[in-house]
């Protein structure tokens, strides 16, 4: 089989098995999953810029919100239904992080990871000082009344369900697509030597300006989801933690391989959900398994495994 | 007809010149050689041609026309290519992948695939097509780093020292791959190695702290009193 080949393989075999655990798993799991897929859509956004561009963001959480609020609020203050409030999230998504991307791309390295950071926090209070419209740190309930796409009620858990596999199916294909066409090798290149790439004749700029654009849509997917799916925006969507946690996914999945966002996003959520079931304390034990994988496999687990097993891993 | 020209290139870092009001011309065809002591700027005046660094002062005109406002990679665009003095490919890549990047920038489809398989086969590399290029030695990255540039099929190669630390052979080789490629491609060789230097190109340009101090023939350069004090010693 060719790498191609195997490599489909590989992550439509992960959607089928996917797809086939929601009519075995339990009820607790199968919410946990859905859950699991929308967070890991999020992080496989992030995974384009940080893993495959090699920028570092410390700002996502302002696309996630940027989603949830455009898709929130159009529901909530425009009367707007599901599908046109959805597209709404995305665009917010869109507009948001090329216009972020237009004043941060003038930096690089540390100084793209403060100003990425500052305007995520401007965001942020943004939302609190708007809390007439956006119930600052409260939130706000999008009622079940409103949830209901297509005549398919999502706060029904199968329903959302499959609504969850169908984005993060979409985010991972599209992903895995990616970085195997011309553009996303280029970004690559990029991320492993930017004056080489510039002096073989490609605008870094436009490739970086369109990498932020994508990932920061595709992060806006999934904050529109998960607003949608779960039923609730909130200012804490929108803050520094939502930021650091896709960086965390991705650095413990492996930043740069297609299905590592999924494996870190599923590995941590667990670690905490068991550890949590142990004992009051859980984030030390978190902790310390987050030092362990950092200290053993730095390349995270995916990365771990292109490394020892399958090097043609995308 | 002149392919390239500066008219009074300079470039001061914090007072210091780096290089100072180079007229050069450079005709279509030509192999030239780019030669001078350790920190004649060599390296700065090229990098002001193909614009990594932006100049002080004067202007870079390639085929008629003032390029010296646009940025690197729209000269590249134009029919450049620059190989870098310090080994730059992408380590993390394959081989073939380094050279692929360089060719699909001007080809699409099937093309980039011939392409580079062309290239590499004029380097000698292309049993190593699948192999990383980070795993390659020195001497083959450096070969590689030729490939590259090969692979942009440019009207002006920039070659910025590319014989440094490559095996004898490897050296015999690269002046058989230089002799293929005259006439064709307009080349710019920045060069230590005077045989090299004296074998391959059709004229030498010497610059000494930041001007330039002789310009002819190899065997006017090698009968010149000046070039013999500033460079190639009385010996």
């Amino acid at each position: 089989m060719s790498g191609g080949a195997r490599a489909f393989a590989l992550h439509g075999g992960l959607i089928v098995l996917l797809f086939v655990l929601q009519f075995v798993l339990p009820a607790y799991h199968h919410g946990n999953l859905a859950r699991i897929m929308v967070l890991a859509s999020y992080a496989v956004g992030y995974n384009i810029l940080f893993g495959y561009t090699g920028l570092l963001s410390l700002g996502h959480a302002l696309f996630f919100a940027a989603g949830m609020y455009g898709m929130g609020l159009g529901i909530q203050h425009l009367g707007l239904t599901p599908a046109p409030a959805l597209l709404l999230g995305l665009v917010a998504g869109a507009v948001v992080s090329g216009g972020l991307a237009l004043l941060a791309l003038r930096t690089t390295g540390v100084a793209f990871m403060i100003v990425t950071l500052m305007f995520a926090q401007a965001g942020y209070l943004t939302i609190l000082y708007f809390g007439e419209y956006t119930r600052g740190d409260e939130g706000f309930v999008i009622q079940q009344a409103q949830r209901v796409l297509w005549g398919i009620d999502l706060s029904d858990a199968g329903n959302r369900y499959f609504a969850a596999l169908i984005l993060f199916g979409t985010c991972l294909m599209a992903s895995l697509w990616l970085v195997r066409v011309p553009f996303g090798k280029v970004l690559v290149a990029i991320r492993e030597n930017e004056e080489r790439v510039r002096m073989l004749g490609y605008d870094i700029f436009v490739h970086k300006l369109a990498a932020m654009i994508i990932s920061g849509t595709i992060a806006a997917a999934a904050g529109a989801s998960y607003g949608l799916l779960f039923g609730y925006a909130g200012a804490s969507f929108a803050s520094v933690q939502y930021s650091i946690f896709p960086l965390l996914w991705v650095l413990l999945g492996g930043a740069g391989t297609v299905l590592g966002p999924f494996i870190g996003t599923l590995f941590m959520f667990y670690l905490i959900d068991l550890s949590s079931g142990v004992t009051t304390a859980y984030m030390l034990i978190a902790g310390v398994a987050l030092v362990l994988l950092t200290l053993f496999a730095p390349q995270g687990l995916m990365g771990e495994l292109r490394r020892r097993v399958w090097r043609g891993l995308p | 007809m002149t392919l390239l020209t500066t008219r009074g290139l300079s470039k001061h870092f914090a007072g210091l010149c780096a290089v100072e009001g180079v007229n050069f011309d450079l005709p279509q065809g030509e192999v030239r050689a780019l030669i001078g002591p350790n920190g004649a700027g060599k390296t700065t005046l090229v990098s002001m041609i193909c614009g990594r660094i932006a100049p002080s002062g004067g202007q870079v005109i390639f085929e008629g026309r003032d390029i010296t406002a646009l940025p690197a990679h729209k000269r590249i665009m134009l029919g450049m290519a620059y190989t870098f003095q310090i080994t730059s490919v992408f380590a993390g890549l394959s081989v073939g992948e380094n050279v692929a990047l360089a060719a699909r920038r001007r080809l699409k489809g099937a093309d980039v695939g011939l392409a580079v398989d062309d290239a590499l086969a004029r380097v000698g590399l292309l049993d190593r097509k699948a192999q990383e290029a980070g795993d390659l030695s020195y001497g083959h990255q450096r070969l590689l780093e030729i490939a590259m540039g090969l692979a942009q099929s440019p009207r002006l190669l920039i070659l910025d020292e590319p014989t440094q630390g490559l095996a004898e052979g490897e050296i015999a080789e690269f002046k058989a791959l230089i002799r293929e490629l005259a006439g064709k491609t307009t080349i710019l060789l920045i060069e230590h190695n005077m045989s090299v230097v004296m074998e391959l190109a059709d004229r030498i340009t010497v610059l000494n702290f930041g001007e330039i101090l002789a310009e002819g023939t190899p065997d006017e350069i090698h009968a010149n009193g000046e070039v013999q004090t500033a460079y190639l010693g009385n010996g």
